[in-house]
């Protein structure tokens, strides 16, 4: 069974949020995700600085076989990307929600909270997916 | 539900990830295709390349009706058990598939074949070998395992029957030898050496596991890719097809021009091609980080064909399809955006040395 921690929110498309109280949001891939893809050799992340919409696709990641757009599951401007992805795209597979954190968003509109899913919705998708 | 080969099993009982190829459900990955991949370039893995069509045939005119077949010369094929890499061509001079052929006796050659093409392989070959007399029999009852490195032969030779032991090792480069229903061949798609053995598919799962037991790794077709484009070996459908002919695919020098009189299917449309500027493929190197893939588009003209993430070199490479006139520096565009690249002679690694400056 896939890690999917408790205190996230999460999309169909398999990224997860982390909120801050601040209203900023951070942005990675799932544990899902990363074994989906398998061994990550390339990574872009969104410059700071930028709009993006919820929905956008806002980065890239390549396995080896192929590359698949992240969307942001948020609207707003990017205020941090991780850099270390850059030279370490293979933090995405050791530890994809902590070091291999994308990027963070400062949100500019409330939350869809509807597009989001809670862990145990999560991992029923997951469940309904492999079906 | 696609085609299994008989590892199958095997290969869900480890972990495997399994990917539709060709129509076949076959092994990806065991976990990490870049740790697959060095284990194959410093040390040995093996491949199930059951999926490969391996066609036996017979016939007094085999040699014949080889040498008419295949742009390749089989007439240089002197010892039994020497192998030969090959186009069959088209009239056009397009790729109908690319294949490797044994000479195993005066009355048998052993070709074998692309899992995607097999079908097509063998209604061509068919309909050319009746004239001749030949017969072209699909091997569906063999397995095949492919094992590569610098450690692949000491690793797998104590694990042969004796007699095909002996034999196995004193083998040559691009030299098989069979013994009873076996039949092993220093070959390889990885430019690593190493054995490719055909067996009874009976034999295929203790023999993967007896060879994991010496302690081997298992690669998936993911490492076996990135391997391939790193020797600067073509991969059918990719780099050439039947819409592109040997010539500006990188294989000319598998195309026998001489003797002149010998006929071959596509002859007469590469001797034409043979004498017109038009393209040729080349490697490519990426300038900077990110991943070439086929169908990119190269700046001022051209097509990535393969291109990958190199583990060994740890920068993007690629085979290319540029005008013969293309200078050394070149663009090459992804997602929009252009990015500096070189040709570069290949293979890229070979021997599990860098043989490129990076």
């Amino acid at each position: 069974m896939s890690n999917i921690p408790s205190d996230l929110r999460y999309t169909k498309s398999h990224e997860w949020v982390r909120a801050a109280q601040d209203g900023a949001v951070e942005i990675g891939i799932t544990e899902h995700a990363q074994s989906a893809l398998g061994d990550l050799v390339f990574v872009e992340v969104p410059e700071v600085g930028r709009a993006v919409k919820a929905g956008e696709a806002s980065a890239v990641v390549e396995s080896v076989k192929a590359a698949s757009d992240v969307y942001s599951p948020v609207s707003g401007k990017v205020i941090a990307s991780n850099a270390q992805l850059a030279t370490q795209p293979e933090l995405l597979n050791q530890d994809p929600y902590g070091a291999g954190w994308m990027f963070r968003v400062q949100t500019n509109a409330p939350i869809d909270a509807a597009a989001l899913m809670s862990a145990a919705d999560y991992a029923n998708y997951l469940a309904e997916e492999a079906k | 539900m696609g085609l299994k080969t008989a590892l199958y099993d095997t290969h869900v009982l480890q972990g495997a990830k399994i990917v539709d190829f060709g129509g076949w459900e076959m092994p990806l990955h065991y976990g990490s295709q870049i740790e697959e991949h060095h284990a194959v370039r410093r040390d040995a893995g093996m491949f199930d390349v059951s999926h490969m069509g391996v066609v036996d045939l017979t016939g007094d005119r085999v040699r014949e009706f080889l040498r008419n077949l295949l742009a390749n010369d089989v007439g240089r094929l002197k010892i039994p058990g020497k192998a030969l890499y090959s186009c069959m061509l088209l009239p056009s001079g397009g790729v109908i598939d690319d294949l490797i052929v044994y000479f195993m006796s005066d009355t048998w050659f052993r070709v074998v074949v692309n899992a995607g093409t097999r079908d097509k392989d063998l209604a061509w070959i068919r309909r050319h070998a009746a004239p001749f007399g030949v017969t072209a029999t699909l091997r569906g009852d063999l397995a095949m395992i492919a094992i590569q490195g610098p450690n692949a032969r000491e690793k797998t030779l104590p694990l042969l029957a004796p007699a095909l032991r002996a034999a196995a090792g004193e083998l040559a480069p691009f030299f098989g030898g069979r013994f009873d229903t076996w039949f092993i061949a220093r070959t390889g798609y990885t430019g690593e050496d190493g054995f490719e053995v055909m067996l009874p598919a009976a034999d295929a799962a203790k023999t993967w596991t007896a060879l994991r037991a010496q302690g081997i790794q298992s690669a998936g077709l993911g490492a076996r890719d990135t391997l391939r484009l790193e020797a600067g070996m073509n991969l059918y459908g990719n780099d050439m097809d039947e819409n592109h002919h040997p010539l500006e695919s990188g294989l000319a020098w598998t195309v026998a021009f001489e003797p002149g009189d010998r006929d071959f299917i596509g002859r007469g449309a590469l001797e034409i091609l043979r004498h017109t500027a038009g393209d040729e493929l080349v490697g490519l190197l990426l300038e900077e980080r990110g991943v070439l893939r086929s169908h990119q588009k190269v700046v001022p003209a051209g097509e990535v064909t393969s291109g990958t993430f190199s583990p060994t070199l740890n920068r993007s490479i690629a085979l290319a399809r540029v005008p013969r006139t293309a200078s050394a520096g070149v663009q090459v565009e992804i997602r929009g955006k252009l990015h500096p690249a070189s040709i570069v002679k290949t293979p890229f690694v070979r021997h599990g040395k860098v043989l490129i400056s990076v």
